[in-house]
């Protein structure tokens, strides 16, 4: 502590004096200016918001300069008399009305010129479906047989990764400057190949979010029922994070982002096993993704264990698998004790009448939801993984139920 | 009686704002506890809109006595008049909000769902095959099967009826102003007449929508999508304000049995003469949008 | 002057007790509660203000739930935009415009009654959710679909206290309206107008074609979650993104509903203290009315990121720009006022010419987050809550508390501690700096706003940020000091207060009697 306050005070001077001197890209390594990024497009931007923080800080220190300038000239205590005379001027009005719009003008061309560029999402080499839910992310690469990269659809969610969630949580104990990348890591990263134009398509499953990485260059928001574009064309190969950028609720704050950039070898290899695991994916089939998504959660979430609904699964074995899931998926509302939250209106699930009570109202409930609540329809997420998040919710914290439920049970409740 | 005073009438202290400030706490209370399904909601509600309404006798009634007896100057006449040419502006714009809506939704959501602009993704993805044409109740058919409300029925009589109550109303003011008392109350009787009975056929037509296609209706509610959402808020918003309309009317028709206007001097009537013209145009504007284009 | 006896007017006491408040019709009575109330709900937005800053000091969540965070942003948002700062506007406009027209009182004195004391039921209303299952709203103040219809029972109180808000300064804005169109005494044209009259006329036109569309937006909201209906449901044929419209064509003029007036303000001081006359009163006049024009036409600036075609965000783009011209010009403006003035630096003066840097430091980063690729990188980041609280904070706020020291003589007949004025003006201005300036830092490196918890690089300037906020907050309490200690006694105020003070309010007594201008007077 001692030693942080000694940095924020070193920090305070620096920062009072880069205020003083407003020049924060004198200060890059300080984290106080807008990154440059590493696509052409933040490039672009970093440039364009250079040159208008320049104009700004000419104009500020002329008209600044002239108001400092009467304040000390024109004061009584120094004898001013005022020239009571002096009530207007046509020629200055015009001139102070000219000048701006000159500048304006000047600052809107090559603004105009980037938007162009941004907006022009069309042909690009890898497409990537991103859905937006609270709060996580789904990524689904859109692939088609004739694809350099991608054969075929496979996606997978992308959640906080659950050293932050455990760090975060209040009175956590956690000093979460031993955290490497507090709050900005995640499960499992998107993965896109360097100098390649990536096109995501953006949307969402519940509320607003915005995709945002501030490296790639802007941000765009995932609208429920619409798809927005954005494109970027990494350059380096590198890790890039972010994080939503729209308010989404309780955890708006944990739905971080990263990107890994990698050669296009390696993202061929990533391809391979990832998309692999999937196999022969519908392809170009619009709007029925639904099986790959959840089959690609599974490959995601379970162990290298197959989905496949006939094989029956240990006590143990869903526990274990169901524990990480909740905390995955459930732990935002219900809280990793199961004690839910009185504030946000999350009910208890320790002791819960429906937790605790009747098996397929349980079942209901996580694979309807609950509409009008914030309690949504988790009947994306797997089988198995279902199955295992019922079991264990029905066996953990006192609800010691003994109930043991199959992924073939959730398939005939579906 | 009635002398001119020559300076400008300042009220010293009345009861009536805090009573509608009480009324309103209950009323807006009531209604948000009603929602939220607590049982005392309909209590405060009710109780909340006899006080507004004992609030509205007390608090007009103050006005028509003073008014009566010739409190007002000009000036004060001429505030009466701005306050009110002012509050049918921001009326005009809460309509703006939803015609705003409409339009949004039909100029640019729809298209856009249906693949236009820089949605083609959108489209393709997400709702493939969605032809985004007015009307619709969107890509998910929200609300079912539902026949859209067509313009040349019940709505062009209605249409006839408001128009014609516009005419009635101007007879009556010129009767007025010529000082014809048998005139005014005949006209007026029927201007507002004509508005209980385009609020009667508003009634009738919603029943129509409201009954299943299979019953002979339209099959059409608020939960109709986008269409039956725009449809109901504004023409309902409307028929709101003709009862609101209707019922200013009486109330001035019977300030005029009781010979309270003079030729010169009549901001009640007017103001209420205003507000009917204003609840006719936005009739126009839903006759031409909502309805028939 | 008139003798009429009539029971009733008893012109010279003050009503007393409670009556006088709870059935005040006069509209000095009424400008006080007004202040009073906003005062309150300074106290109350800025005490969750104070929350979120004790969270955000240090990474990790130490105090609150997230969930409660979004809470208290959404709150004090609130409960700042529709409490303190609308409401103080109109109490000053209450207490002055009829003093600046020479004109016996509001318009419509019951009315104004009314339009008062609908503000602390909406208010209850408001912070009663705060006790409610599921909380208060934690949608942001902006209440954007789908994520406000996740509000528990606190959505409907939310939805009414809106329109009941609206309902107040619709009816406050037409009582203004009418008020100067109808009460000016004989010989005030409109272009003789105190400039506070001029951008308090504007505004009141702004308030009434704004708010009801506002009402409209959360009618539809509550429609949507109550009553079945599609507005922002794409499966149902609507659209998120309509509410944001809709939402943002009553937002954006609301931000200069809470800047104009403050303008006005700003322009009575500083002629007052250069001793000289406003420089280019018709042309501060007219940027005025531009400036309220455009504010219609840009609302999407707001709202960039959407996915609006690329011609609209072309033209909210352009259309943003335009307005840093007509502002521009009010800077000019009062700079060249106080060009060749005999200036002198008494707290309000301090307060108008920090308003005069702060604000134009608001503006410029406004104009930089008008400009559309960049708004990308700044959207939804610290950037933009540093931007609008230099012109909310230093600017609107700053722009009040101006005036209040500027006519604080008139209203209690004593002069306030001129000491303590200057400490509070000093400490105000400062610590705004320390709060906000490094915002923008933080913004521009990436952390995005409405977040209860960051990640360890923003660590330092959130640290410094929040001393800063805890100051300046603490440094409030000296201002309600100042205000209550000036109340209750101090040197006498004359008659003009000020030296170089014109106009009709400075002609009458101080403290100004019950009631004023019973005669109009008649103006050159
Ligand atoms: C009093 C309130 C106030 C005022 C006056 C302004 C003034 C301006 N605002 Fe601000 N704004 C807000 C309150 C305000 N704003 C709020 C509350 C939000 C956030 C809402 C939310 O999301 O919660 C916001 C957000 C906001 C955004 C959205 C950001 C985002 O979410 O991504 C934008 C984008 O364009 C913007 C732009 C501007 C511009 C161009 C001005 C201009 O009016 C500024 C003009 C002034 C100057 C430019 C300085 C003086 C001029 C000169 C000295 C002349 C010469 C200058 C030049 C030629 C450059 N504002
Ligand atoms: C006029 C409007 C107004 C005003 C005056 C303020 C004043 C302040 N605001 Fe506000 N703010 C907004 C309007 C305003 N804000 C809006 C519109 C948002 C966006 C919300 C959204 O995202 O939806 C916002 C959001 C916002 C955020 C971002 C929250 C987030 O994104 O999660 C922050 C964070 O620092 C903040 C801080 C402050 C501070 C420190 C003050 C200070 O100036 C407050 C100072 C006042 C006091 C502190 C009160 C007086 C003193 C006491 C109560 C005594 C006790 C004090 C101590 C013991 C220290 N505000
Ligand atoms: C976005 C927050 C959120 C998430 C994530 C969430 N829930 Fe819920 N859950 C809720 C809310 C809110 C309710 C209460 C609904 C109501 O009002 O009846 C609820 C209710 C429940 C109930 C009924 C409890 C009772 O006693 O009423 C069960 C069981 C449940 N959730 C299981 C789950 C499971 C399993 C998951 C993860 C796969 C999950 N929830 C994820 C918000 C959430
Ligand atoms: Cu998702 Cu914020
Ligand atoms: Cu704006």
């Amino acid at each position: 502590m001692r030693e942080r306050f000694r940095r924020i005070s070193k920090n305070a001077v620096l920062g009072t004096l880069c205020y003083l001197l407003a020049i924060p890209a004198a200060f890059a390594d300080w984290e106080i200016n807008l990154t440059e990024g590493v696509t052409p497009i933040s490039r672009d931007t970093f440039a364009l918001h250079m040159i208008i923080f320049w104009v700004c800080v000419v104009i500020a220190v002329v008209v600044f300069g002239v108001i400092i300038y009467s304040l000390f000239t024109f004061r009584r205590s120094r004898g001013a008399v005022p020239d009571t005379s002096m009530v207007h001027s046509t020629k200055m009005e015009i001139v102070w009305t000219i000048i701006p719009i000159g500048i304006l003008v000047a600052m809107a061309i090559p603004a105009a010129e980037s938007l162009i560029k941004i907006e022009d999402t069309r042909s690009p080499d890898l497409t990537i479906k991103v859905t937006g839910y609270q709060w996580k992310w789904h990524y689904e690469y859109l692939g088609d047989s004739a694809d350099q990269f991608v054969k075929s659809n496979f996606g997978f969610f992308s959640n906080i990764d659950a050293a932050s969630n455990r760090a975060r949580q209040v009175d956590s104990g956690v000093d979460v400057y031993q955290i490497e990348h507090y709050l900005r890591d995640v499960d499992k990263r998107v993965v896109v190949p360097v100098n390649r134009k990536v096109r995501l398509l953006l949307t969402s499953n519940d509320v607003l979010h915005a995709w945002w990485v501030p490296d790639l260059g802007g941000k765009r928001d995932a609208i429920p029922g619409f798809i927005n574009e954005m494109w970027f064309q990494a350059e380096e190969t590198g890790v890039y994070r972010g994080q939503c950028a729209e308010l989404c609720g309780r955890d708006h704050g944990f739905m971080p982002i990263v990107v890994e950039v990698q050669t296009e070898e390696d993202f061929a290899q990533w391809v391979a096993q990832n998309g692999g695991a999937v196999g022969g994916g519908p392809a170009d089939v619009p709007g029925a993704t639904g099986d790959v998504v959840a089959a690609a959660a599974a490959a995601a979430g379970g162990a290298g264990s197959s989905d496949a609904v006939d094989i029956e699964l240990g006590f143990d074995e869903l526990m274990s698998r169901g524990e990480a899931a909740y905390l995955t998926n459930c732990s935002a509302c219900h809280q990793p004790n199961g004690q839910g939250l009185e504030v946000g209106g999350f009910p208890a699930l320790a002791g819960s009448a429906i937790a605790a009570g009747e098996l397929s109202v349980h079942v209901d409930q996580v694979l309807n939801g609950k509409a009008g609540t914030a309690m949504a329809s988790f009947a994306y997420l797997s089988d198995t993984d279902i199955a295992a998040i019922i079991t264990y919710e029905r066996n953990a914290w006192g609800n010691d139920t003994g109930d043991i439920i199959q992924p073939a049970d959730i398939q005939a409740a579906r | 009686m009635a002398h001119t005073s020559d300076r400008y009438y300042i009220p010293h202290g009345s009861p009536w704002p805090i009573v509608g400030t009480v009324a309103l706490l209950l009323l807006m209370f009531g209604v948000a506890s009603a929602l939220n399904g607590a049982a005392i909601g309909k209590f405060s509600m009710l109780a909340g809109a006899v006080v507004l309404l004992f609030m509205l006798f007390g608090w007009f009634g103050v006005v028509i006595k003073e008014s009566v007896d010739g409190i007002y100057n000009q000036q004060v006449d001429r505030s009466f008049r701005m306050g009110m040419a002012w509050f049918i502006a921001s009326e005009v714009m809460f309509f703006a909000a939803f015609f705003g809506a409409l339009f949004y939704a039909r100029q640019i959501v729809l298209p856009w769902l249906g693949g236009e602009s820089n949605n083609f993704f959108t489209n393709f993805l997400l709702w493939p095959g969605f032809e985004g044409t007015w009307p619709s109740n969107g890509p998910a058919e929200i609300g079912g099967e539902y026949k859209p409300m067509g313009p040349w029925g019940l709505p062009a009589i209605n249409t006839a009826i408001l128009l014609s109550s516009g005419v009635t109303i101007t007879i009556a003011h010129h009767a007025l102003k010529a000082g014809n008392r048998g005139m005014l109350i005949l006209f007026l009787g029927l201007t507002w007449a004509l508005g209980l009975l385009f609020v009667g056929l508003q009634a009738t037509e919603y029943a129509h929508a409201y009954h299943d296609i299979a019953d002979g209706g339209l099959g059409l509610t608020l939960g109709s999508g986008i269409y039956g959402s725009t449809f109901f808020m504004l023409t309902g918003f409307h028929g709101l304000h003709v009862t609101l309309g209707a019922t200013m009317l009486i109330v001035i028709w019977f300030r005029c049995l009781k010979g309270h206007f003079t030729p010169e001097n009549h901001f009640g009537f007017e103001g209420v003469a205003w507000y009917w013209h204003f609840v006719d145009v936005v009739w126009l504007g839903l006759f031409i949008f909502v309805y028939w284009l | 002057m008139s003798t009429t006896a009539e029971a009733h007017h008893d012109h010279h006491d003050a009503p007393s007790g409670i009556k006088r408040w709870i059935f005040a019709t006069n509209h000095k009575d009424i400008g006080t509660m007004y202040l009073v109330f906003s005062g309150l709900m300074f106290f109350t937005g800025g005490a969750m203000a104070m929350i979120i800053r004790a969270e955000l000091f240090q990474p990790g969540l130490q105090f609150v739930d997230p969930g409660f965070f979004n809470q208290m942003t959404t709150m004090h948002a609130l409960v700042m935009v529709f409490g303190a700062v609308m409401p103080a506007l109109v109490g000053l406009a209450n207490w002055m415009v009829p003093l600046m027209v020479g004109a016996p009182d509001m318009a419509l004195p019951r009315m104004n009654n009314w339009s008062f004391w609908i503000l602390p039921v909406a208010a209850i209303l408001l912070v009663s959710t705060l006790f409610m299952g599921g909380g208060a709203p934690a949608s942001g103040w902006t209440m954007y679909p789908p994520l406000v219809l996740q509000t528990g029972d606190a959505f409907p109180f939310l939805i009414f206290s809106v329109h009941l808000l609206g309902m107040s300064s619709i009816m406050g804005a037409i009582n203004i309206v009418v008020t100067i169109m109808n009460m000016r005494a004989p010989g005030m044209g409109l272009l003789k107008m105190p400039l506070f009259v001029w951008t308090w006329l504007i505004t009141a036109y702004l308030l009434i074609l704004a708010m009801p569309v506002l009402a409209g937006a959360v009618t539809m909201l509550l429609t949507d979650e109550y009553f079945g209906t599609s507005f922002f449901n794409a499966a149902g044929g609507g659209d998120p993104v309509m509410f944001q419209h809709v939402f943002w064509f009553f937002g954006h003029p609301e931000v200069y509903i809470m800047i104009l007036p403050a303008f006005g303000i700003v322009s009575q001081i500083i002629p007052t203290f250069a001793r000289k006359p406003l420089f280019g009163y018709d042309s501060m006049v007219y940027a005025t009315a531009s400036i309220a024009f455009l504010s219609f036409i840009v609302w999407a600036h707001h709202m960039f990121t959407v996915g609006m075609p690329l011609a609209g965000q072309l033209f909210f783009m352009f259309s943003t720009m335009l307005i840093a011209v007509p502002t521009g010009v009010k800077v000019f403006n009062w700079t060249a006022t106080m060009w060749k003035g005999s200036l002198t630096f008494e707290t309000p003066m301090l307060f108008a010419v920090a308003f005069l840097f702060l604000f134009t430091i608001g503006g410029f980063s406004g104009l930089m987050l008008g400009i559309t690729p960049a708004d990308f990188q700044y959207h939804d980041t610290y950037f933009v809550v540093a931007h609008f609280h230099y012109t909310l904070v230093p600017g609107a706020v700053f722009g009040i508390m101006a005036g209040v020291y500027f006519w604080l003589p008139k209203w209690t007949g004593h002069m306030y501690n001129e000491k303590l004025g200057k400490l509070h003006f000093w400490l105000s201005a400062i610590f705004v700096n320390v709060t906000f300036f490094p915002q923008h830092f933080v913004g521009l490196a990436g952390m995005p706003r409405r977040i209860p918890d960051y990640a360890t690089q923003f660590a330092d300037f959130n640290m410094i940020s929040s001393i800063g906020a805890f100051v300046f907050g603490a440094s409030q309490l000296l201002f309600v000091y100042i205000i209550w200690s000036c109340v209750r006694g101090g040197e006498k105020a004359s008659t003009q207060v000020w030296e170089g003070a014109e106009g009709l309010e400075w002609t009458v007594p101080s403290p100004a009697p019950h009631h004023t201008f019973e005669v109009a007077p008649e103006v050159r």
